[in-house]
């Protein structure tokens, strides 16, 4: 516990002192986000309609940037072999990259927010609500991206090889986020959104023990 | 001749694998005559419908070969060694070669039953997701060129994914349904069950056969990888 909260705040520091690189990866995510909708046309009806969708592929698409980002730093001069040397528990380090990465994502989900309301006219809905979706999604995004970044960023290709292996196993938080998104923000008749919610929570909890436990197998080989 | 060492064990060059995968295309060329030949035409969807005789088979083995893929890749993490390793890449493959198939032949089915090529009914997006998350795994092996690093996390990348599968499953069946429900025996015709068995052993026995092959292929070049240089020798 204690290392895990010692690997938060290491983290935590360092993405405040590298603050510019998070402020890159948002332009990046609103320059998707206007992207997306040049797909649509100008079509507000569609726009609206499509506004959580683009939301999610906003923030899925540059969640790779700031989880290969996250870990790059700790392949510099062998950092992540000192910290396992030291010895640091590496289900400690998990958990304190994952916190740190999921409280990014989560800032950048909602800081997106905005620009998605203004660019697709789209409604916000319960703004809590909304808020503690993109924690639940966000976490979804950052227990196994921060496993497979670990992985990847130590071999050639890795800017190919994240998405291609985090893309396929997130379609769950993706269909769950989308789903629960357009109900919060356009209403829930059925009563969907507990369901939904449900499932986000669960791929959560399976896949933040399920990584932790095979975090160590990856940074000590 | 054995070949060098892996594992301190002898690397395999029986033929029992080609024999293996000979019965199984024997089994497959009896089952699809059975099937295209012999069956009586099905009521409703008529000719179409043959292709049950290779898709059924192709998806359950699919299913088993990512499921041995699972059983490797624990097994790897577990014991340690390549030679569970070899066996993880060999059936990775196959299952994805399996799984493809399994795709293009329901396009070819749906097309004239459903009117599209492609629906996202969540036995097709499961099967995908399947191919894509192990064809990521597969692209994953061929960027790691340590041996020890490519057996442990090719074995991790396949644990996630393989426990991804039934989440994947049921948020698309929430989301959307149209495929149809599972045939048990009781609700099929007892003139379709031979073709379907005699095709699911011949696949059964064909992916078999190729794992062990593949398997073989992926020792002897771990073998040279591992061997010192000429020089040192």
């Amino acid at each position: 516990m204690s290392h895990a909260l010692a690997a938060l705040r290491k983290d935590a520091l360092l993405q405040w002192r590298t603050r510019g690189r998070f402020v890159a990866v948002f332009v990046f995510g609103a320059t998707a986000l206007l992207l997306f909708s040049f797909a649509i046309g100008p079509n507000a009806g569609a726009l609206r309609q499509h506004a959580a969708g683009f939301l999610w592929l906003a923030l899925l698409l540059a969640s790779t940037l700031a989880l290969g980002d996250s870990v790059h730093g700790e392949m510099e001069h062998r950092a992540l072999e000192g910290l396992v040397l030291l010895p640091a528990s590496p289900v400690g380090l998990y958990y304190g990259k994952a916190l740190a990465n999921w409280a990014q994502l989560a800032v950048l989900g909602i800081a997106l927010v905005p620009f998605m309301v203004v660019l697709y006219d789209a409604p916000l809905g319960r703004a809590l609500a909304l808020a503690g979706l993109i924690l639940l999604g966000t976490a979804g995004l950052s227990a196994p991206g921060t496993l497979y970044a670990a992985m990847t960023v130590q071999v050639r290709g890795n800017q190919t090889l994240l998405p291609l292996l985090l893309f396929p196993l997130v379609v769950p938080v993706l269909l769950a986020a989308v789903n629960a998104t357009s109900l919060i923000m356009t209403g829930d008749p059925m009563d969907q959104l507990r369901s939904w919610t449900l499932l986000l929570l669960c791929f959560d909890l399976i896949y933040a023990s399920l990584c932790g436990l095979l975090f160590g197998r990856v940074v000590e080989s | 001749m054995a070949t060098a060492a892996l594992d301190g064990r002898p690397t395999s060059e029986t033929n029992t694998p080609y024999l293996i995968a000979g019965a199984g295309v024997a089994l497959l060329l009896v089952g699809s005559y059975w099937g295209l030949a012999r069956a009586p035409r099905e009521t409703y969807m008529g000719d179409v419908q043959r292709i049950m005789y290779v898709h059924v088979p192709t998806a359950w083995n699919a299913m088993l070969a990512f499921t041995f893929a699972f059983g490797c890749a624990v097994a790897s993490l577990l014991r340690g060694g390549y030679r569970w390793d070899t066996r993880l890449e060999a059936a990775m493959e196959v299952g994805v070669v399996l799984s493809s198939l399994l795709c293009i032949q329901g396009a070819i089915w749906a097309k004239p039953t459903w009117g599209v090529w492609w629906d996202w009914d969540p036995r097709l997006t499961t099967t995908a997701v399947l191919v894509l998350a192990f064809s990521g795994i597969i692209a994953l092996r061929s960027f790691v060129d340590d041996p020890a690093r490519r057996a442990v996390w090719s074995a991790v990348a396949a644990i996630v994914a393989y426990v991804d599968v039934p989440i994947v499953y049921f948020s698309v069946k929430w989301w959307n349904s149209l495929h149809q429900m599972q045939s048990s025996p009781e609700t099929v015709s007892g003139a379709f069950h031979w073709p379907l068995r005699i095709n699911a052993f011949g696949i059964l026995f064909l992916m078999w056969g190729l794992i062990a092959l593949r398997a073989r292929i992926a020792a002897l070049r771990l073998e040279r990888q591992l061997a010192p240089p000429e020089a040192a020798r």
